[in-house]
Parts: C-alpha cells; sequence; structure tokens
C-alpha cells in the first residue's frame, strides 16, 4: 500500500531519491563529536523561531500605538501567549548560543579551508541575516530599550558622510523612530528576512552535500575512486552521486546513525533551554533588559543603553573608537574578516589537532577576545573598559593578520591518511 | 529550423539589447520599492519646520514652540546675559560646544545665529525631562550667576546658552535644533541656516 503510494509519487517526484542521497545514504564521517550537535541544534530553533513567531503574529499589533499593549496582551490575556513569547524570546538568544558554537567548531577544524570556503560563506550570510533578524525582532517589542538601541544603530548610519543623515530618514520613514520604522521593521521581521534565511540554510546545506562534511581530524573521507581496496572501503551502502566518484573510507550514513545522535542533543538542549525558559526568562536582564519593560519613550533615554548580549562584542569595538565613522566601518570589518577566514588561511592542514601550537594559541586568544568584547558590550563604557576593549579588539583583529602570516609555511604535525580515533 | 547561416555578431547584439531594456526596467520597478521607504505626507506634515514670530519677546523673556513633538525654548537675551556667558566657562562641562549638539553654524560662543536669540529644545539631556526656567533665581542652585535652567527632576544646570554645568546628572549641552530667521521678526525652527 505504502509503497505503491511511494512509487506513484517518486514517478512525479523525486521523493525517495532526495532522501536517499541527502539522509539514508549521505556518507557522514564516523568521528562527529559533541561540537557536531550545534547545526542541527540550529535547524530545530530556526523551526521553534518559525512557529512561536507565526503563532505571536496572530496576537501583536504593529502600530506604535498598539506594539506594547499588545505584547503585555499577549503575557496576561492570550492563553499560553506568555509560552509562545518567551519560547520565541529565548529562542533567540539560544539561536546565537548555537550559532557562535557551530562557528567555533569549524575555526578549530578548518571546516571553511578549500574546498568548503562557499559553504563557509553561506553559513557567514545566514548569520549576517540572522542578525539583521535579531535586531529588528527587538524593536517590535516597542520598549524603551527596543527604541533606544534601535536609535544608536540608526544613527551609525549617520555617520556615512553626505548621504548618511537622508539615509537614517529614509531608514526610518520618520524624522524620528516612529510607528512607520515600527512597522516596516514589522515586515522585514516576519516575512522578508525569515524567507531570505530560508533560502540560505537550504542552500548551506546543498553546498555542504556537495563538499561534503569535514570532520575532528580535518581527513577527507572520500579518497580518489580506484585507490582504496575494496576491503578497506566503508561497508555501507551510500548514494551513487558519492560512490561513483568516490572510494569512501570511515564513513557511515546520516541516517540512522546521526539522526539518533542529534536526538541525543536535542534532548540535552531542550533541557537547558526548558530550564532557562521557565525559571530565567529574562535571562538576568540580558534576553530581556529591564528598560524594556516601559514602553518606548523618545523623550527618556535609559541611563545605560546596552545592547542585547550576542551583539556585545560588535557593539564594543564600535565603542572603543573614538570616530563615529571609524568605528561603524571596524564594526562590518569584524564580520568581514569572517567572511574571508578562508583567504587568510593559507594552509592545508585543517584541524587544530594538528596544527601548530602557535595556531592553537592564536585560536585561543582569539576566542577569549571575543567573550570579553562581548562582555564588555553590555558594561559601560568606563575608561578601564574601553582600554580593555581596545586591547581585545586588537586581539580579535589580530588573530587574522597573525593567520595569514604564520599559516604559509606552518609547522603543523604530519596528518594522517585515514580517520584514527 | 533553417539552415541560414548563424550571425553570432548579431544574436550578441540582440541579447545585450535585450538584457539593457530588461535592465532599466528592475531599475523603474525599484523606483515605487524604494521610494515607498520615505517619510509619508503625514509624516513630513508633522516634521515640519515651524514659523516662530520673535518681534515681541521682550528682553529676558521665554516663549516656548513645539517642533517634532519636542518643546522649542526661545530666549530674548539680554546684551548683558550674552557677556557674561564666558565668565561662567570653568564651571561647565562643555564651554566651548565641542560635543555635536548643535549645527555648525550655532558652535560658537552662544550657541545661536544671533547673540540676541537662544535657541534650543526644552529637553534634558540626562532623562528629557523638561528644565524649568530660573530668572533672576538662578543663583539659589548656583552662586553668582543670576539666570539659568534647573531641570526639577535630577538637578541637571544649564546656563543661558543651553551649556550644561559640571557636577550634574546631564552629559551633555541641550540640543540647538536647525534654524534660521527669514526676516528679522520670524524664526523658523526646523531649517538650517542657508538650507531653505
Amino acid at each position: 500500500m505504502f509503497a505503491n503510494f511511494m512509487a506513484w509519487i517518486d514517478k512525479r517526484l523525486p521523493v525517495t531519491e532526495a532522501m536517499n542521497k541527502h539522509v539514508v545514504q549521505y556518507p557522514a564521517p564516523k568521528n562527529f563529536n559533541f561540537w557536531y550537535f550545534f547545526g542541527s541544534l540550529a535547524m530545530l530553533v530556526l523551526v521553534n523561531q518559525i512557529l512561536t513567531g507565526i503563532w505571536l503574529t496572530m496576537n501583536y499589533e504593529p502600530s506604535g500605538d498598539g506594539a506594547f499593549a499588545s505584547i503585555e496582551y499577549i503575557m496576561r490575556d492570550v492563553d499560553y501567549g506568555w509560552l509562545l513569547r518567551y519560547m520565541h524570546s529565548t529562542g533567540a538568544s539560544a539561536f546565537f548560543v548555537v550559532v557562535y558554537m557551530h562557528m567555533f567548531r569549524g575555526l578549530m577544524y578548518g571546516s571553511y579551508q578549500k574546498p568548503r570556503e562557499l559553504l563557509w560563506i553561506f553559513g557567514m550570510l545566514i548569520f549576517l541575516v540572522l542578525m539583521a533578524e535579531a535586531f529588528m525582532g527587538y524593536l517590535l517589542p516597542w520598549g524603551n530599550m527596543s527604541y533606544w538601541g534601535a536609535q544608536v544603530i540608526i544613527s551609525l548610519f549617520g555617520a556615512i558622510p553626505v548621504v548618511g543623515e537622508e539615509l537614517t530618514i529614509w531608514i526610518k520613514g520618520d524624522y524620528v523612530i516612529s510607528g512607520a520604522t515600527l512597522n516596516r521593521f514589522f515586515a522585514l521581521h516576519v516575512i522578508a528576512l525569515p524567507l531570505v534565511l530560508v533560502v540560505l540554510v537550504f542552500l548551506h546545506i546543498l553546498a555542504l552535500h556537495e563538499v561534503g562534511s569535514n570532520n575532528p581530524e580535518g581527513v577527507e573521507i572520500k579518497k580518489k575512486k580506484g585507490t582504496i581496496p575494496e576491503a578497506e572501503q566503508s561497508k555501507f551502502k551510500f548514494h551513487k552521486q558519492y560512490a561513483d566518484k568516490y572510494d569512501i573510507v570511515d564513513a557511515i550514513p546520516f541516517h540512522p546513525y546521526y539522526t539518533v545522535k542529534d536526538i541525543m542533543g536535542v534532548a540535552g538542549f531542550l533541557i537547558l533551554f526548558c530550564w532557562v525558559m521557565f525559571f530565567y526568562p529574562e535571562g538576568g536582564g540580558y534576553f530581556l533588559e529591564a528598560p524594556n519593560f516601559t514602553p518606548a519613550n523618545g523623550l527618556k533615554t535609559p541611563e545605560h543603553i546596552a545592547p542585547v548580549w550576542y551583539f556585545g562584542p560588535f557593539y564594543t569595538i564600535l565603542r572603543v573608537v573614538p570616530d563615529k565613522l571609524i568605528g561603524a566601518i571596524l564594526m562590518f570589518a569584524a564580520i568581514g574578516m569572517l567572511f574571508a577566514l578562508p583567504w587568510f588561511d593559507r594552509g592545508v592542514v585543517k584541524s587544530i589537532r594538528y596544527r601548530s601550537k602557535l595556531h592553537l594559541l592564536n585560536l585561543t586568544q582569539f576566542a577569549i577576545c571575543f567573550v570579553i568584547l562581548g562582555i564588555l558590550g553590555t558594561l559601560p563604557a568606563t575608561p578601564v573598559n574601553n582600554l580593555i576593549g581596545t586591547i581585545t579588539t586588537f586581539g580579535y583583529f589580530g588573530f587574522f593578520v597573525a593567520l595569514w602570516f604564520y599559516s604559509k609555511n606552518e609547522n603543523t604535525k604530519p596528518v594522517p591518511e585515514r580517520l584514527t580515533k | 529550423m533553417s539552415n541560414a547561416p548563424v550571425n553570432n555578431g548579431r544574436r550578441r547584439f540582440l541579447t545585450a539589447a535585450t538584457s539593457v531594456v530588461g535592465g532599466v526596467g528592475v531599475v523603474g520597478v525599484a523606483v515605487p520599492f524604494i521610494g515607498s521607504w520615505n517619510p509619508s505626507a503625514r509624516a513630513k506634515a508633522a516634521g515640519a519646520p515651524v514659523e516662530v514670530n520673535v518681534g515681541k519677546i521682550e528682553p529676558g523673556q521665554l516663549i516656548r514652540a513645539e517642533w517634532r513633538g519636542k518643546p522649542v525654548y526661545v530666549v530674548r537675551r539680554t546684551e548683558q546675559t550674552v557677556a557674561d556667558l564666558a565668565k561662567i566657562d570653568d564651571q561647565l562641562r562643555d564651554p566651548n560646544s565641542e560635543e555635536p549638539q548643535q549645527p555648525e553654524y550655532a558652535k560658537n560662543a552662544h550657541r545661536s545665529i544671533k547673540p540676541e536669540f537662544m535657541v534650543a529644545l526644552g529637553v534634558c539631556t540626562h532623562l528629557g525631562c523638561a528644565p524649568t526656567y530660573r530668572k533672576g533665581d538662578f543663583n539659589e542652585v548656583v552662586e553668582g550667576v543670576t539666570d539659568g535652567f534647573f531641570c526639577p527632576c535630577h538637578g541637571s544646570k544649564f546656563d543661558m546658552a543651553g551649556r550644561v554645568f559640571q557636577g550634574v546628572p546631564a552629559p551633555t549641552n541641550l540640543v540647538v535644533p536647525e534654524h534660521s530667521f527669514p526676516d528679522d521678526n520670524t524664526l523658523l525652527v526646523g531649517v538650517g541656516q542657508g538650507e531653505a
């Protein structure tokens, strides 16, 4: 019965074929570790954001007069409204947690290196759209921090010479941030950017399956056809798209092996997620900031305007530069450097396991600088904080510059032919 | 299928010409999408410049106008008041108006176009309260200075050019909006000098 039905479908749409190619017969390295949970977790959070987001729009009112009140209405009067909103707001922070972990995984194991440059760039585009999505979403509750946060970020564009001021008015649709701004951010947040995001995720996965997954060893599992004796090849049946082109070693099919593993990750993640969502939905003032519990007021600036934690590192880089325009350029450059990472790294050894001590140190200092920059972003700009911020900004950019210099002739360890562990 | 020889040059020309025409179409279609992001007629009306008749203001008097939802303070300063401004420079946080709280043409000792008229937003730069004009009794809060602005919310103090005193919560001078004088008796708030 079901077989007949699938046969009918497959004649008209290659469903089984696609499932085999991308899931059931997709060769994945056998040694994925903890760090490989975060890709599938990011997908899970994306689904959570889309679902809860759709439900929130059913009661949210995108207007300067009604937005704040409609959030209170969702929180107090709508059945389970509070839960849907907390799923969405906690999900936003969770999204950045898993994406940052996912990106750090890529840094550690060289997953951005040739031939995965385009895969990395799609990932970075996802990150960029995600930040725009989060920024616009944060305006929607129309709280006072929403308002002033948007004010600070939009006024950045005013630093652009000549057209800057006009540009900020065009973005706002008014001379101040108003209902007009709120409405367009709403449109972008719920329709435009999610569509772009979903398309980019699709392309990210297509590109991944074309070049194949990297792994903690940084050793390719797809060998040149005819170089590996039959007995040493992986015993599983892989899709002809991969098996016809390569001799595949040390691989297992994505399903059932990694689907089962990822379910483990999902379970662990959801325990943490629910713990935060039910007990600390405001994330100690870092997920939902205190001034946002009062309505937007263009005449009352909050005493200390801090971005949400996940923008912290970039906000600090912006702030430590005394010149507004250079600060803004440097902030965007910080993201631009990541885009260009595959070309900063001139090495051929991928995994941190076989790279030099110097690279280990460089990556460690980069991670530490990133975390410190993030913490500073949520603190007031005192002279001491600015000094630390300047040093860590140098650390952040220094990572890329140093990498470019030493990666050409790096003192690496011998890389094994096959996965060893 | 015709067997006539293929004219590649003509094909390339037609492809290019079609692309160019199509490109023009794309640009044309983009116009309304980009244009609709400009402030609407309603927003423009609400943000329109405001005319203030300054001919009838008595020396030392303050009048309030409203522009873009914010109060604008206009004070006709006496010559004595203007002359006294420089005397308290050492008590101020930003006496030379280094912070960009005013248009370039108002970055001077009296923070305005005409020394006679002070024009500033009546919005405290601390948390947005409206500072009170203390004419004659400002020396109750700052010794030896007769006139000034005192914010009742958190005690920030500003002088007769909207410059902030040291040791108060407000970080910067009061904002001087874009303004100009189309004629001697009219102040136009929202249009800068030499713009309109």
